[in-house]
């Protein structure tokens, strides 16, 4: 198996680390509802298909990147660094 | 206070030769971490152009002489070889000369020995002279370059000096022996 890191290019499995749902990077807001604390902690879905994980570039480059992989199939469909959820969307061209 | 002597992290284990490959070590030099700061990149990479380097792009190292720059990360990379001098607003810098062990492989079948440690593909056609890599040897964290057709500059961290080289040793000598055989 290979991932992509966005910045080394594909490397072997064994070079990254596991972390999980990629929900952990959602973290509440300051003062939110304990519910909410639950869910991020403890609730993850288990879906039978699409899914978004989180790997370290451990052996790497550092690198905390979110994957989206398709359990049934095992296909990895596209991978980008975790800080580039952040960006805003790009805005269109003034017309 | 008893007198201490300074040694390199190599000392009492390199160099070792097999089959005409050799592994020494690297002439110590100044190794800084340098990260530029936020918005400083152009100005920092206009500097490093001024000492004849650059800013590497991912997976590269641009050498001038025996100083370098090597990628190591995302907005991050290796200052070898250079007093990082009137930088300080630019970029946020580490010393790191004492905490890693450099070591140059060279010789006829040296990409055969790293085949057998590193989960990179290093033929010169996927891993040209100027590549830079950080990447496993074997279980070790490592920063590889190619620094010449058939020389090889391979950094991890000091304490694993001896391990790095038991199993860079143990690899010469089972290519050595195959060459041998055939
Ligand atoms: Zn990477």
């Amino acid at each position: 198996m290979r991932i992509n890191c966005p910045l080394c290019g594909t490397r072997d499995r064994r070079e990254f680390t596991y972390y999980g749902d990629a929900v952990y990077a959602n973290r509440p807001a300051e003062g939110a509802p304990i519910e909410a604390w639950d869910d991020y902690l403890h609730l993850r879905d288990n879906p039978a298909g699409e899914t978004r994980d989180l790997w370290y570039h451990e052996l790497g480059c550092s690198a905390w990147i979110e994957v989206t992989r398709n359990t049934v199939t095992h296909e990895i469909s596209a991978t980008r660094l975790l800080t580039d959820r952040k960006k805003p969307a790009k805005r269109g061209k003034k017309t | 206070m008893p007198s201490l002597i300074e040694k390199t992290a190599c000392d009492g284990l390199l160099p070792v030769t097999e089959a005409g490959m050799t592994l020494s070590e690297c002439v110590p030099l100044r190794i800084t971490s340098v990260a530029p700061l936020a918005g400083k990149d152009r100005a920092f990479g206009a500097a490093l152009k001024a000492m004849g380097l650059g800013w590497p792009k991912p997976g590269q190292s641009l050498a001038n002489g025996e100083a370098k720059t090597v990628w190591s990360g995302r907005d991050q990379a290796f200052l070898i070889g250079v007093t990082p001098d009137g930088l300080d607003d630019l970029a946020a810098m580490t010393d790191q000369s004492d905490g890693w062990a450099r070591m140059r492989l060279e010789g006829p079948g040296t990409e055969a020995v790293l085949a057998r440690l590193v989960p990179l593909d290093l033929r010169a056609t996927a891993f040209p002279v100027g590549s830079a890599a950080r990447t496993g040897l074997n279980h070790m964290m490592m920063v590889l370059c190619r620094t010449e057709d058939a020389a090889f500059e391979i950094m991890v961290f000091r304490s694993m000096a001896a391990s790095a080289v038991h199993e860079l040793h143990h690899a010469m000598k089972a290519i050595a022996a195959r060459t041998a055989a055939l």
